[in-house]
């Protein structure tokens, strides 16, 4: 299946002779949810806007459905929804006002019934006629999700979409975008929260340095590059790991109740079998046991950190 | 062409100006009504007649002009800085609309808006003189012109600024000096012989000159240039927008 969007060689150098992109390719394909990670000044927004259109880029190109996002701006914006980061939005119009304005921007004609959809999807019904300057930061974020969705399109950007909403309103909106997800909707969404993206996406893209130096399938992120960690409950507390079981990657916690074992899932062997028949011998007992895959935060984290 | 796009921007901009129905419309009118009772009854009522026009009527299409010219300036400057300043540029920079037609829809706005002024200013000025309109088609013409050619420069001038004192510096001090040394309270002909050179280096001259020829078939200079000088402006916005566009200017990083 030929990828919803395409970006081939993207590069960006600003005025300033910062380079916030360096020849970046990546194909998204229809209907996934992918979630381009990152830390600030990775070049995540500059993807974004590049695509969007709303800044040029140096080099390469984009395309998005086929179209070209220069020559045939038209077909490529009108598939295209975006919500920004910043809370950008007009103070005086009424939430239904400004839904409208969006869908009659994108070249479609009022269709009131899909406005109220749009608006019942978000709960912003009730508001629809308040001033936008009346309401909350969490409400904005939901208008400018509904302003991106007043027409309908394809393929949906999110940039840090819950920044600074609260846990209720964040678990809304990843219910919101598994429903657009569930009607075909290609979605692309940038984020701090590692969380969302594990909660979310199907695949991880990281960008680092104006580079993508990674893009997998997340369960395959995590599988391929998770360590896991069994955590042993000592039936009775330890002053130093015993000698006998120096061999294994062993740390013991500070009060001396738990063994911490970290091992490879990609391995060939997890040790774990040795590591229990030597705990036999040397006498420890303990009285549970749990394993923990590690979050897609900490592979990022060790991502970003070395050097690509 | 899309349409909906351009209805959507224009409907936006003109329910912005029944937001600020005073600032927009009511404002404008009261002050010039001031000047009309301060140039047109205490002033003129010493200065018999202009041309053959009593003095008060003579001022009229002045009055409107200047009206007409800052308040298509202020307008589409305004109308294109403020999503600049707030950042909500953003949807129009990433919508499906060429560079024509968000200029049409801005600037399209302003100028409505500064001839709805104009025309009102022109009903405001009938209740204090008898007025005579002898060329009403070109007077409507001159009146589109003018506030489509400035309404061009505001938005050229929304775009370029980068602060609100550099929205407000042009209007200020360019466009209301031009009009006020243009021509609006007095023909150039009362000028000395080397003022009356000097200006006719001022482009809002030519505007009111031809403006008020529609009203009294009189004019400083020749209606012709007036009309030449008022579309050598107007491409040469529309050249300087083109030229924005292209380049993305102060619109795309």
């Amino acid at each position: 299946m030929a990828p919803i969007l395409s970006i081939s060689g993207l590069s960006k150098t600003y005025d300033t002779g910062f380079q916030a992109l360096k020849s970046v390719s990546l194909d998204i394909e229809k209907g996934e949810v992918f979630a381009l990670l990152g830390p600030n000044g990775a070049g995540k927004t500059t993807l974004i806007s590049i695509v969007c259109g709303i800044v040029n880029a140096s080099s390469g190109s984009v395309t998005v459905d086929g179209n070209d996002i220069v020559r045939d701006y038209r077909a490529a914006r009108s598939l295209i929804g975006l919500v920004p980061q910043e809370l950008t939005t007009d103070a005086f119009e009424t939430v239904w006002a400004t839904v409208s304005f969006s869908r009659g921007l994108f070249g479609k004609p009022k269709a009131p019934a899909v406005v109220e959809k749009v608006l019942r999807d978000l709960s912003l019904w009730d508001k629809k006629d308040n001033k936008l300057v009346t309401l909350s930061g969490g409400m904005k974020r939901r208008v400018l999700i509904a302003k991106a969705l007043a027409h309908e399109p394809r393929v949906l950007f999110l940039d840090e979409p819950t920044a600074g909403v609260d846990v209720e309103l964040r678990r809304d909106m990843w219910r919101v975008i598994r429903e657009l997800r569930d009607t075909g909707v290609t979605i692309i969404l940038t984020t701090h929260y590692i969380e969302e993206a594990e909660e979310m996406a199907d695949r991880v893209g990281v960008i680092n340095k104006g580079e993508i130096i990674l893009v997998e399938d997340k369960a395959e992120l995590m599988r391929k590059l998770g360590r896991k960690q069994l955590t042993l409950h000592l039936a009775d507390p330890l002053s130093a790991v015993p000698a006998g079981l120096s061999a294994h990657n062993l740390e013991l916690s500070a009060d001396g109740s738990e063994l911490v074992y970290t091992y490879d899932t990609q391995g060939e062997r997890t040790g774990i079998t040795a590591l229990l028949q030597d705990l036999n011998a040397a006498g420890i007992r303990f009285r549970d046991l749990q394993t923990r895959q590690s979050s897609l935060e900490e592979i990022f984290v060790n991502l970003v950190r070395t050097p690509s | 062409m899309n349409i909906h796009a351009i209805k959507a921007i224009y409907r936006f901009e003109m329910a912005r100006t029944g937001r600020t129905l005073f600032q927009s419309i009511v404002s404008p009118v009261i002050s010039t009504s001031l000047y009309f009772v301060v140039f047109g009854a205490a002033i003129g009522s010493r200065i018999s007649e202009v041309d053959g026009i009593s003095y008060g009527a003579f001022i009229v299409p002045g009055l409107i002009m200047l009206s007409l010219l800052t308040q298509s300036v202020s307008n589409a400057s305004f109308g294109i800085y403020f999503p600049r300043f707030t950042g909500t540029i953003y949807e129009v920079l990433s919508a499906p609309v060429s560079y024509l037609e968000i200029v049409i829809a801005y600037v399209g706005a302003a100028a409505t808006k500064a001839i709805i002024v104009g025309l009102i200013i022109l009903a405001t000025a009938a209740l204090f003189v008898p007025l005579e309109i002898q060329h009403p088609g070109w007077m409507l013409l001159f009146l589109l012109l003018t506030a489509v050619t400035f309404a061009l420069f505001g938005f050229i001038i929304g775009i370029w600024a980068d602060n609100f004192e550099k929205l407000q510096f042009v209007p200020m001090l360019v466009i209301t000096p031009l009009a006020f040394l243009g021509g609006s309270f007095y023909s150039i002909s009362m000028l000395p012989p080397f003022w009356q050179k000097v200006t006719l280096l001022n482009p809002v001259v030519y505007l009111i000159s031809g403006f008020r020829w529609s009203f009294y078939g009189q004019a400083d200079v020749d209606v012709g240039i007036s009309l030449a000088m008022t579309l050598l402006f107007l491409g040469l916005c529309l050249a300087v927008i083109w030229w924005i566009f292209r380049t993305g200017y102060r619109l795309k990083s």
